[in-house]
Order: C-alpha cells, then sequence, then structure tokens
C-alpha cells in the first residue's frame, strides 16, 4: 500500500479513515488536536461522508461517538489527557454499557507538560474503566495498533483506549497503509437493556465487564504488539508505549545485549510477566508518564528488584529521552556542552496586535481603582495575560474555572469578582457556570473575549460564534447587562468605564469583547 | 547513512518547511525519516526546534539523543545556541545572522555571534539579505537550506528536486525562485 510521512496524530486519522470510521468526534487540544484536523482536510473522508466538525467539548464529543456505536457504525473520538476528565462520565458508563459498532477513545498525554496543566497518565483511567488500552511505540505501530483496535472493539464490545504522548503525537515518520474497508452499514443494537443503566441492568453489565477481565489478558497474553527482545545477563528491562524506542536506542547506540520486554497492550499479560521477570535480578521499569506498572510490580512492600521512577533510577517527574535511558542503563554519554549563559528565555507571548492585549490593558485600567485586585482567568491565549507587562490574571485551573470560581468569591464577599474567558472556553464550559451564577444573583462580572476562533490550539472553528450575546440573554443575564465592546486602544476610555460600571452593578454581568484573532485573518487571506 | 539535524528558530517563523524539504529528498532516497515537531503553546512567538533523523537503518527514537546531532540548523542566531547540548563533538552550528528580537533582555549582537563562534564550527548565513536577493524575503528558509546542504549528505540535485516538488502547487515562479534562493545559501557554505 501507499506509503507517506505522517505525524503520529495523522497515522491514527488515516487508519481511522481505513477502518472504516462514520465519524470523528473531537474537541481541540494538544497534542490530539492533529488527527481530527487531518480528517477534517482528508479527501478520502470528504468522499465517504466522514463527519468530522469539532464538538463543544470532550463529553458532548464522547456521547455523539457512543450514540454512532449504538447505530452500529464505526466512531474515533479524540482529546487531549485533560479532556477525558471532562469526558469522563460518559467514558466510565461506556465500559458498563459496551459497544456495538467499534469505538476508539484516543487520548493524547502530555508528559513534561508543554501545552498543558498537568501530566496525568491516562492508563490510569484504562484500568480505572476495565478496557483494553493500547499503547503503540512508534508511528506505523500506531496505524497498525489502531486497524487492530478497532477490531478488538467489536469483538469484545468495548471501548478500546488508545494512549500516546506528545512525542509520538507530534513526530513524523513513514507510514505503510493497508487496504481500506468501507464503513459498518446502519444497525442499532438490539440489546436494549445493556444500554439502559438503571441498577438492575448496571449490575449485569459491571459483571459482564468484570468477567471479560480474564479474556482482555489473554489477548494481551498473545498480542503481537507485547513481544521479548533477547539479550544476555541478569539485568531485563521492561519498555511501556514510546519507552520502548528510548532504551532501543540506547541498546543499539552502545551495543548493549540487555533483554527487553516490550509492552503495548494492557492489562498486563500475566504469563509473559512472570516468565520474563522471574529470569532477571534487577528490572528497570521504563514507563513513559506514571509509574503506573511499576507500582504495581513492586507492590505495597517495594521489591527492590524492580527499578524505575520511585526509587530515582529514573526521574520521578517528565519526559524520558535517550539519554535517561542511557544513565539509567549505566551507560557513561559523552559530557555534553552547556548552554550558554547568554541564552535568554523566550516564553510564548501574545501577538502583535492581538485583541486580547487590548482587553488586559482596559482591564487592568478598570482594577486600578480597587483594592482588591483578583482576576479569575481561564485557559486559552488569553492565559498569557498572566505574564507581563499584565499580569492581569490570578488563576487559571480548568475549562470554564473562571465563571464558577469568580461566583465562589463573590459568595465569599470578593468584589469586584471578575472573570475572564476565551469564546470557546466559554461554550466548552462556561455556560453552565454562568446560568448557576443567575439563578444565584451573584455580583460577578464575566469577560468574554470572542477572538472568533479556539486560537490556541491553532485557529479551530469555535462552536458558539454569533450568538454569545443570544445564549447569555438565553440562560437569564439582564439585556442592560451584556455589553459589548471592541478591543482597540483608541477605545480604552471607554472601555475601562464600561469595565467599571459593570463591577459595580450587584448582579450578574456580561461583558463580550469582540476583535477577531490577528492568525485567523491572516490564515484566511 | 546517519545524520541528526536540530532545526531551530522562534514561534511563527517558519521552521518545518525546511524540515518538510529535508524529508522529501530523503525519502525520495528510500531512507527512513524521523521528525519530531513543536505545536502547541511554544507556537506563539516562544522557542521552538525540530528534531530530524535521516538513516538508512532503523530509527528508534524520535528524540536526537544529546551530544549527537551532527548539524544545528538555525534560523535565529540566539536560538543555535539553545541546543548545543544536543550538539556532537565535531557538529556543526549554521545560522542566520538575524535576531528576532521579541524580548526585553536579548543579548548584544556581538558577544552573541562571538559565543556561537567560540562554540562550535559554524557557517554564519546573511540569510535576510540573500532572501531579498532572492527575489522574496519568505525564502528565508530555503536559503538556510542550501547554506546546509553540503553537510546534510544529500545530493544538492536531489534537494533541488525536493524544492520542486514541495513548491510545485504554488506555480514554476515559486520553484524558481526558491531554487535561487537555495543556491545562494549554497554559495554562501561554500565560499567560507
Ligand atoms: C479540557 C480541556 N480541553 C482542551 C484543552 C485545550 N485548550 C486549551 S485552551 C483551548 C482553546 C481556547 O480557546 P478560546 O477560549 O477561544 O481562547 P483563545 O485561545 O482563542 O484565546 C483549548 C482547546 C484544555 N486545556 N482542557
Ligand atoms: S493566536 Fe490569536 S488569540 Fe492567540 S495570541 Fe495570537 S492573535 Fe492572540
Amino acid at each position: 500500500m501507499n506509503k507517506q510521512l505522517l505525524l503520529g496524530a495523522e497515522a491514527i486519522a488515516q487508519a481511522a479513515l481505513d477502518a472504516g470510521i462514520s465519524g470523528v468526534y473531537a474537541y481541540p487540544g494538544t497534542p490530539s488536536t492533529e488527527i481530527t484536523q487531518f480528517i477534517q482536510q482528508s479527501l478520502q473522508a470528504r468522499d465517504s461522508g466522514v463527519r468530522s466538525k469539532w464538538s463543544a467539548n470532550e463529553k458532548t464529543a464522547y456521547e455523539a461517538a457512543l450514540g454512532m456505536s449504538y447505530a452500529g457504525k464505526r466512531a474515533l473520538v479524540c482529546m487531549k489527557h485533560v479532556g477525558l476528565n471532562v469526558a469522563a462520565d460518559a467514558f466510565m458508563n461506556s465500559a458498563i454499557t459496551g459497544v456495538h459498532g467499534g469505538l476508539v477513545v484516543v487520548v493524547a498525554d502530555d508528559p513534561s507538560m508543554h501545552s498543558s496543566q498537568n501530566e496525568q497518565d491516562s492508563r490510569v483511567y484504562g484500568k480505572f474503566a476495565m478496557i483494553p488500552v493500547l499503547e503503540p511505540s512508534n508511528q506505523q505501530e500506531t496505524y497498525d495498533i489502531v486497524r487492530y483496535a478497532f477490531d478488538l472493539s467489536e469483538d469484545i464490545k468495548l471501548p478500546v483506549l488508545l494512549r500516546i504522548p506528545t512525542r509520538l503525537s507530534h513526530s513524523r515518520a513513514v507510514v505503510a497503509g493497508a487496504e481500506a474497508i468501507p464503513q459498518n452499514q446502519l444497525a442499532p443494537t438490539q440489546e436494549k437493556n445493556r444500554w439502559i443503566l438503571l441498577p438492575v441492568n448496571a449490575r449485569k453489565g459491571y459483571h459482564s465487564l468484570l468477567e471479560k477481565q480474564a479474556q482482555l489478558i489473554i489477548l494481551s497474553e498473545f498480542s503481537k504488539f507485547n513481544k521479548v527482545i533477547p539479550g544476555t545477563g541478569d539485568k531485563a528491562v521492561i519498555a511501556f508505549g514510546i519507552a520502548y524506542n528510548y532504551v532501543m536506542e540506547v541498546i543499539r547506540t552502545y551495543n548493549l545485549n540487555i533483554p527487553v520486554l516490550k509492552l503495548s497492550q494492557y492489562p498486563l499479560p500475566e504469563k509473559k510477566m512472570s516468565e520474563f521477570t522471574e529470569k532477571y535480578r534487577e528490572i528497570l521499569v521504563a514507563e513513559e508518564g506514571y509509574p503506573v506498572y511499576e507500582e504495581l510490580l513492586k507492590g505495597f512492600f517495594g521489591d527492590t528488584k524492580f527499578r524505575g521512577r520511585l526509587d530515582s533510577t529514573l526521574p520521578r517527574t517528565g519526559e524520558l529521552s535517550p539519554n535517561i535511558l542511557a544513565k539509567a542503563l549505566g551507560v557513561k554519554t559523552n559530557d555534553e556542552q552547556a548552554v550558554p549563559s547568554i541564552v535568554a528565555p523566550r516564553p510564548p507571548m501574545l501577538c502583535k496586535g492581538c485583541s486580547h492585549r487590548d482587553l488586559f490593558d482596559a482591564l487592568v485600567g478598570a482594577m486600578e481603582s480597587y483594592p482588591q485586585r483578583h482576576v479569575f482567568g481561564d485557559i486559552g491565549c488569553y492565559t498569557l495575560g498572566a505574564l507581563s507587562p499584565y499580569n492581569a490574571i490570578s488563576t487559571c485551573v480548568d475549562m470554564g474555572a473562571s465563571v464558577t470560581m469568580a461566583k465562589g468569591a463573590a459568595d465569599a464577599g470578593l468584589f469586584p469578582a471578575v472573570a475572564v474567558i476565551g469564546d470557546s472556553t466559554f461554550t466548552h464550559s462556561g455556560i453552565t457556570g454562568l446560568l448557576d451564577a443567575v439563578n444565584d444573583k451573584s455580583a460577578v462580572t464575566v469577560i468574554i473575549s470572542d477572538n472568533g476562533t479556539t486560537a490556541m490550539t491553532g485557529g479551530q472553528d469555535s462552536s458558539g460564534s454569533g450568538k454569545y450575546y443570544d445564549i447569555c440573554k438565553g440562560i437569564g443575564v439582564d439585556e442592560s447587562h451584556i455589553r459589548e465592546i471592541v478591543p482597540l486602544k483608541r477605545n480604552f476610555e471607554e472601555n475601562v468605564r464600561v469595565m467599571k460600571e459593570e463591577f459595580e452593578y450587584d448582579g450578574v454581568s456580561v461583558i463580550i469583547s469582540r476583535r477577531e484573532c490577528v492568525q485567523r485573518i491572516k490564515s484566511k487571506e | 547513512m546517519n545524520k541528526n539535524i536540530i532545526i531551530s528558530g522562534v514561534g511563527g517563523q517558519g521552521i518545518l518547511t525546511i524540515a518538510s524539504i529535508i524529508d522529501l529528498a530523503a525519502m525520495n532516497l528510500g531512507l527512513n525519516v524521523k521528525q519530531a515537531e513543536v505545536h502547541g503553546m511554544s507556537q506563539r512567538g516562544g522557542a521552538v526546534e525540530s528534531h530530524l533523523r535521516l538513516s538508512s537503518d532503523e530509527i528508534f527514537s524520535d528524540l536526537i539523543p544529546e551530544g549527537k546531532a551532527d548539524l544545528i540548523l538555525s534560523i535565529e542566531p540566539m536560538e543555535s545556541l539553545r541546543y548545543l547540548p544536543f550538539l556532537s563533538p565535531g557538529g556543526v552550528i549554521i545560522t542566520a545572522t538575524e535576531p528576532y528580537v521579541n524580548i526585553a533582555n536579548y543579548p548584544e549582537e556581538e558577544k552573541l555571534l562571538g559565543t556561537i563562534a567560540g562554540s562550535a564550527n559554524h557557517v554564519f548565513v546573511n540569510a535576510d539579505l540573500l532572501a531579498k536577493e532572492a527575489g522574496s524575503a519568505k525564502s528565508y528558509n530555503v536559503v538556510m537550506l542550501g547554506a546546509a546542504a553540503p553537510y546534510l549528505d544529500i545530493a544538492t540535485e536531489e534537494l533541488e528536486k525536493a524544492i520542486g516538488m514541495f513548491f510545485n502547487r504554488k506555480g514554476e515562479e515559486m520553484v524558481n525562485l526558491n531554487i535561487k534562493a537555495f543556491r545562494l545559501g549554497l554559495a554562501n557554505s561554500l565560499n567560507e
């Protein structure tokens, strides 16, 4: 079949198309965004009518994918690691209902937090839901494993979780595709009770999930993605997912002959594990992310045979790398040159001409007259307003938290209680919080910085564009306190005045600050 | 054949154009390629780098190990030094000399170039000037590719062929302009 140079993310997309998906559902989030983007631009997807528009958030995406599975078709759902927190309710319960058409959940983790608030390891979610987890090591294996995942999902009637880290998602290699298969026909499930999670059915569903566990372990035992690379000596490595690449890089570079057990399909293959581990005196457990399986192998009493992140053989946090593995395997590497002190940090910053800049200028101006200067922030390009010269926001926790944290702080008596939230973040998770504030008549001012796009992740369409005024009005914000401003230098005085007026209002007010993202304008040209 | 190349610059400068053209040439030659990129937060004017690995053997790690890069190809001078720990003992820095100043504490230019010169074998390229000479300031990246060409172990005809493939859909004029930019960069290195 044809060979293409694909990002790990794109290999997932191509494989899912070839596996006959009828839809992809996703909300953008680094490092998962390129999967859906690839499908949106694919001629193959267009010709076969694969639906691919962005969802409002990860929960709506997940549920829609589950609905497509219910109808008998194959669906892909993609998100970044923290997105699974948002979709967790649907995710956990879909393990109890099970699936009908194949459902593959791709979760892209971000160890070292290149573009994220934390480095949570999605494999923990896989164990939590008791579903199969696949963790490929390279781009070709990613393609192959996605093809396998859809078959597996339909065979065992469970969603399958595919976990990839940033370095695999955002790295290209040559990938050979296999023949594409057609989409499933519409054939809704006939097993009605399994999908109605009333306690009586849910208990049955949970039992059935528990019963499947033995079968999942057998599948892992015989999985072609789990294999032993022979070697000699009494030390060995168990390498999970992408960690395998770093281990093999070191083994080849330094001509080592260490046996390696490569694992990419979980739950762990018990027999394979015990046969391998009992042969060696010392075993390095190399995992990208949390020491999830290292903890399991070490056990409560801390078996010292297993080395890894828990005993500082590997760093406790952050991404692995070939050099980290070289050190852990006792290889002496050359002393590298240090970064010369003349090199200054170059952090990300708001673009020149960005509308958020003028908004923050006005906001800082408006806050000046108050002794308490706390502004609840949210996630997006505008989070960079936390840095100088603005120092304009005090928090950034999770999507939508600006609105609800401002409300809680207002309830506690903070004045003024101000939230700044982006347009896409508002429709992702801000609306329900605003409804809480309306119902409680909380004295908050919510500033929606509407730049017409989901800019942080590369300028995707934003699901509420053109609807913010109506949304706020519709959930009960008094129209005289829905204000619209244009963030421009020449409107500075006017914008400061509008903000102050609304801060002083003892109730819910919304300021919609609207001007298009300059990168978005450029990309349209 | 084994080549490890760090390509560096500032988010928005378009370092991936260079990587894509080298990828095409390498694929035409049947080489294995791995290219780790930066997407996300740091693309907003922050420091960005790409790890590009070419080999006739299987490539395992997506990241170049520290001390194993044959080349740092930087389209911004300060950024060339940020990845110095990756450079191999005999490695070469090829960098554009025009600073991209978007921070307050950007180092003094003369000191910066002096530090680069003192750190490794190096080639300085006045890429802005050469790009304008080629006909468009935007061909900056291709000038830098030309400057790197003698160090890539890929024949220049293959690289020019790849430039042709890459710019093909933008028309013949764009192809010719970029070939010219490539040759100006190449001549700059050959005259060093
Ligand atoms: C649960 C969750 N999903 C996705 C993301 C990734 N993410 C961070 S900011 C952002 C987009 C924000 O867009 P918007 O609110 O419109 O602000 P802008 O970047 O346009 O300023 C996304 C998708 C995340 N951090 N958390
Ligand atoms: S991408 Fe758009 S929203 Fe983000 S900093 Fe640049 S102009 Fe502002």
